[in-house]
């Protein structure tokens, strides 16, 4: 169920951005996505929800819920990895743990922003998914 | 002479600038993390390659021979062009980190005792900190490093202070910053250092692309210098010594071509140069070392100096007119470097939209954390470095670029 979940919401996402070829307009669009996202909380922005990447710091909550899913929170001092990380958590907030550990992640790919996810980018991006994953690893593994 | 003409003679050397990026025409301006390469450069190391490789030295044929001439006088041309008074005494290195940590090594763990310093500047690349920092925790001896002033100027009576208060067995400071382009005057640091007993290190990798060397003129013990900076290739680098620091230093790293006779009773070492190049060397990258040399030569650094310094000039007027936009390192003398923040924006988002309009630029801390510490700039900088083949219209796109990129921004 939750698998499908999202998968689904990576088409979503590919669709949305399927309007943009221009390179420029993708970014426009990420940028917008960036300022919309509601932050998190000051209270959890601190060093320990830090992933340092070499030059954009990345924040990442996660909260398990009673039914086994986990909702993700994270903000970035860079708008355009907000804007990454802002879709991160719009297709794997709300999932199932298992789900979100074996989750194939390939939106990024199709939408041209696969860039952004080599560690060499070091904005923290791949940092924070790895981060993620592990969470619901480790919640899957207790809960089985 | 016209400045603009040097691009227009030079930029057809360069292939890769003819190339696209995301759609639009390459603008290169990373120059100070890498310059691109001329095609004599190119074909130099395919002609090694292709026509007369074999490992150096020793080899008992012709291959060998030709390639040992060859890169033996990659070596030539770094002596001469900087001013070397002895081939002997240049080392090829990886680069110019490999060529510190040499000298750490080597220099520092002969030298430095317990207590000791070693003086280096607050603009220092982490290259010419971390190596000084590993031995000095081994040797027990600290780093100090003298302050820089708010235009990017080397506060001079902070190092006079610092040489006075803590008479530094080394002096270690950089010929021109990777971040904010500032030029030191080299010469007279050296005098100060020596004056006050301290052994001198130059770190030239930013000079090397831009400027005229000469290390008797500058007065300094050791100068280090990486190869793909100035147009060679990557990998390569070297390390130049006056011969008697050379000769006094032990060999670093162990191996074949450093030795003169092994046996397990003893082994005695090989003379300068070869008691520092221990294993084969990076044979193509010191001959195109030399290829680069010559090609800087053939233009002349003194038409290469002027051309980036009217660039620079260039560039600090024209961005003047975006506003929020602040520039880091407003030194009088500066090489083809220009460092700069935009209010309230994260420098990685700019240069992520310059990227987007096939602007090449490096954002970030440039490898100087303490730097950036201390000028308080948490999140670093955008970057723009010049080389012989930039022109005024990339500037003039790149500010274009910047401002659109501000403008989805804010």
């Amino acid at each position: 169920m939750s698998a499908s979940l999202i998968t689904s919401r990576q088409n979503e996402i590919i669709e949305e951005f399927s309007l943009f070829d221009d390179w420029m307009d993708k970014y426009e669009h990420l940028i917008e996505l960036g300022k919309d996202i509601p932050a998190i909380d000051d209270a959890r922005k601190t060093d320990q929800h830090l992933i340092k990447g070499c030059q954009s710091k990345v924040w990442l909550a996660a909260d398990e819920t009673e039914d086994g899913t986990v909702l993700y929170s994270a903000d970035s001092d860079a708008i355009i990895t907000k804007g990454l990380v802002g879709l991160m958590v719009r297709v794997l907030s709300g999932a199932e743990a298992k789900a979100i550990a074996e989750a194939d992640l390939h939106f990024l790919d199709a939408i041209g922003l696969h860039q952004h996810l080599s560690p060499t980018r070091s904005n923290g991006l791949a940092s924070m998914v790895q981060q993620m994953r592990l969470y619901a690893a480790t919640l899957a593994a207790r809960r089985a | 002479m016209d400045m603009s003409s040097l691009p227009k003679r030079v930029r057809k050397d360069f292939p890769i600038l003819q190339r696209e990026v995301h759609g639009k025409p390459l603008v290169y301006l990373d120059n100070a993390a890498s310059a691109q390469k001329p095609l004599a450069v190119i074909e130099g190391q395919r002609e090694y390659l292709s026509n007369y490789h074999a490992n150096i030295h020793r080899g008992a044929h012709h291959l060998a021979q030709l390639a040992t001439e060859a890169y033996e006088g990659g070596r030539r041309k770094i002596a001469e062009h900087i001013g070397a008074p002895h081939t002997e005494g240049i080392i090829f290195t990886s680069g110019s980190t490999d060529a510190i940590n040499l000298v750490a090594q080597a220099w520092g763990r002969t030298n430095l005792q317990s207590g000791d310093t070693v003086l280096v500047t607050q603009m220092e690349h982490h290259a010419n900190i971390v190596p000084w920092q590993m031995v000095c925790a081994e040797r027990g001896a600290q780093v100090v490093p003298a302050a820089v002033l708010e235009d990017g100027t080397l506060d001079l009576d902070d190092f006079k202070r610092l040489l006075e208060l803590h008479q530094p067995k080394m002096a270690a400071f950089v010929h021109a910053s990777n971040t904010l382009g500032t030029i030191n005057p080299v010469a007279d640091l050296c005098t100060l250092a020596k004056a006050a007993g301290a052994t001198t290190l130059v770190d030239g990798s930013q000079a090397l692309p831009h400027l005229a060397i000469d290390v008797q003129a500058i007065g300094c013990d050791f100068y280090v210098a990486t190869g793909h900076k100035a147009y060679g290739p990557t990998g390569i680098g070297f390390l130049y010594g006056k011969q008697a620091q050379l000769e006094a230093m032990p060999p670093w790293r162990g191996g074949g071509e450093m030795i003169k006779s092994v046996s397990f009773d003893g082994t005695t070492f090989n003379g300068l140069p070869h008691k520092f190049e221990a294993g084969t060397p990076h044979i193509s990258g010191g001959i195109a070392l030399g290829i680069a040399i010559d090609w800087i030569n053939g233009i002349g650094t003194p038409a290469i100096a002027a051309h980036e310094q009217a660039l620079v000039q260039h560039a600090h007027a024209a961005l003047g007119t975006l506003k929020g936009l602040r520039i880091i390192g407003t030194a009088p003398h500066k090489v083809g470097v220009v460092s700069l923040v935009v209010d309230g924006l994260h420098p990685y988002d700019l240069g992520t939209l310059l990227d987007g309009q096939g602007i090449a630029v490096r954002t970030g801390h440039h490898c100087t954390e303490p730097l950036m510490q201390h000028l308080g700039l948490e999140s670093g900088t955008l970057r723009i470095s010049f080389a012989a083949y930039t022109t005024r219209e990339e500037i003039d796109r790149t500010v274009i670029a910047l401002d659109r990129a501000m403008q989805m921004l804010s």
